[in-house]
């Protein structure tokens, strides 16, 4: 293999960057916890390994951007894929306008729309794990996603989106969510009525908000 | 400037507590009363009648150990929720009552704000990532401009919730998550039970009801060693994503939960892999306390806020990252 270089250490993985077969790749190494029962951990380091490979490939199917699987490696919880230059959208959206906001997350809703059409949820919707390239935004990190056509996953999907808006971003947070509903609704048509009022259920079965219960 | 003492009253939940603390962060004080059901989970009406037999003395003897009378009191700090109405409802009663008596100003207070501020007071940590643990709560929260935002949560019930009831249906009596624990010790075999993470959210409900479905198929040690490995494994994935999310440069764990040597080993082990300092609140503290309002009414009071009586609602779906916290400006 060719030299490594890490890129990233997050909380559940580390990234490296190198070459691949002469291209420009990252290598994804779910890392073991000391912390958990190992067999759990195993457990947990697998299944999202493969979960995330697959769901990778088919989200690109669904036209939805998102890095090319080049390699899977079960046993190592390892990944390689093709590296997307850009920048997390959570470093970009301090300086965008209302109505780049807009429009950004209408492109986020949108994608949103064509995953949760073609049956797969993202399950971790936050805006590091959205990149901006030129004018393509590309969705990474599947690991927490599922395959469902259900509304209970979908309206999960779309509540942490907002969770994720309102604790990162909350001086923006009402502009990306509109931007997003709109861009989401084109897409997913009348389906959105269900879906919506599923998140504000789930939203009052969280803990303690006002008009719940 | 004048040293001044503030008395807090805690009745959110199970207990009923009295602390009075001084504007130095000495906390003079800290009694309470706990509401034990005979059988099964917490009543609310049994509970709200238990603070009400219990506050008199509670709050006499809170007084006599910090050697103060009602009058040398500035301000009478209430904890208005999140929590269960008629037992919020008893405490706020009382609270009100004292500030007419001795003509001093009401401090409203969030229950949740209270269990980070305390343990920020005694661990003299500025400023931390907390994870607050209890019987009703799971919450993964970070101060940012002005208020205590939350990075995660639990999507159903609470961590404590889930390890009571699941005790409860072992026979464990009360407190039975320290039982759980010395049980799960003899625990050999991991059984595979679900592990629901979803974002930055963890889900307890599922968990609890297949550990529970499992009880008379398995052994009671390896469930037990099981359910604490699930159950406190999805709050440590949840913590260490918001540490590297926040880079906060520490962890505070705090609340009933906060207790467990099981969950401080695995937390202190996912700081150490951030470089992350770890603190736990200590023992007395951890739980619903009256010291913890009096801190935080304190702090509040010093920014000029108060409630007049005759508009101190309770609130009990107060979320925490409602609550300005113009003290941390």
């Amino acid at each position: 293999m060719e030299k490594m270089t890490l890129i990233k250490k997050g909380a559940e993985a580390e990234l490296y960057r190198m070459t691949w077969m002469g291209r420009d790749s990252v290598l994804k190494r779910r890392i073991k916890k000391l912390y958990r029962n190992p067999d759990l951990d195993l457990y947990i380091r697998t299944t999202r390994t493969s979960l995330e490979a697959k769901l990778l490939s088919e989200a690109r199917r669904l036209g939805v951007p998102t890095p090319i699987v080049y390699s899977v490696d079960l046993k190592n919880a390892e990944i390689i894929m093709s590296f997307i230059p850009g920048s997390p959208l959570k470093k970009i959206i301090p300086k965008m306008d209302r109505e780049s906001l807009h429009e950004t997350f209408s492109l986020v809703g949108s994608l949103v729309g064509r995953l949760h059409k073609g049956g797969i949820v993202h399950g971790d919707l936050t805006t590091s794990n959205m990149i901006l390239k030129d004018d393509a935004l590309f969705l990474i990190d599947f690991g927490l996603g599922d395959h469902t056509f259900d509304l209970e996953a979908r309206g999960v999907d779309i509540h942490l989106m907002r969770r994720a808006l309102e604790s990162s971003h909350h001086e923006v947070s009402k502009w990306a969510y509109e931007g997003f509903i709109s861009g989401y609704g084109e897409i997913m048509g009348d389906e959105i009525k269900d879906i919506l009022k599923r998140v504000s259920e789930i939203r009052r079965r969280g803990r303690y908000v006002e008009g719940g219960r | 400037m004048r040293k001044l003492y503030v008395m807090g009253i805690e009745s959110t939940a199970h207990t009923f507590g009295c602390g009075i603390v001084s504007s130095n962060g000495e906390i003079l004080s800290n009694l309470r009363s706990e509401y034990i059901p005979s059988s099964g989970g917490i009543h609310p009406r049994e509970a709200s009648q238990h603070h009400a037999s219990k506050a008199s003395t509670t709050i006499k003897q809170s007084l006599d150990v910090a050697g103060l009378k009602l009058n040398e009191l500035d301000a009478v700090a209430i904890s208005l929720g999140p929590g269960l109405g008629p037992c919020l409802r008893t405490g706020a009663t009382v609270a009100r009552a004292i500030a007419l008596m001795i003509k001093k100003p009401l401090i409203p207070v969030n229950h949740c704000v209270a269990h980070i501020e305390i343990g920020r007071l005694v661990t003299k940590e500025d400023d931390p990532l907390v994870a607050y643990v209890s019987g009703g709560n799971t919450i993964v929260s970070a101060y940012s401009d002005g208020r205590y935002r939350v990075f995660g949560e639990t999507l159903d019930i609470a961590l404590g919730n889930c390890l009571d009831a699941f005790a409860r249906s072992l026979g464990l009596s009360h407190p039975g998550v320290p039982k759980l624990e010395a049980l799960a010790e003899g625990g050999k075999n991991f059984i595979p039970l679900p592990y629901v993470v979803k974002g930055q959210d963890v889900s307890y409900s599922g968990l609890l009801t297949m550990a529970t479905r499992k009880i008379p198929e398995v052994n009671p040690s390896d469930l037990s060693m099981s359910l604490l490995e699930v159950a406190y494994g999805m709050l440590a994935e949840v913590v260490e994503r918001a540490l590297a999310h926040t880079e906060k440069p520490s962890l505070l764990l705090t609340g009933g939960v906060a207790r467990s040597p099981r969950l401080q080993r695995i937390l202190k082990a996912v700081c150490d892999e951030h470089s992350a300092r770890f603190y736990v609140v200590p023992p007395d503290l951890a739980g619903d306390n009256g010291a913890m309002i009096a801190w935080t009414g304190y702090l509040a009071l010093r920014e000029g806020i108060s409630v007049p009586v005759d508009s101190s609602y309770i609130r009990q779906r107060w979320r925490l990252d409602e609550v300005e916290v113009p003290w941390r400006r």
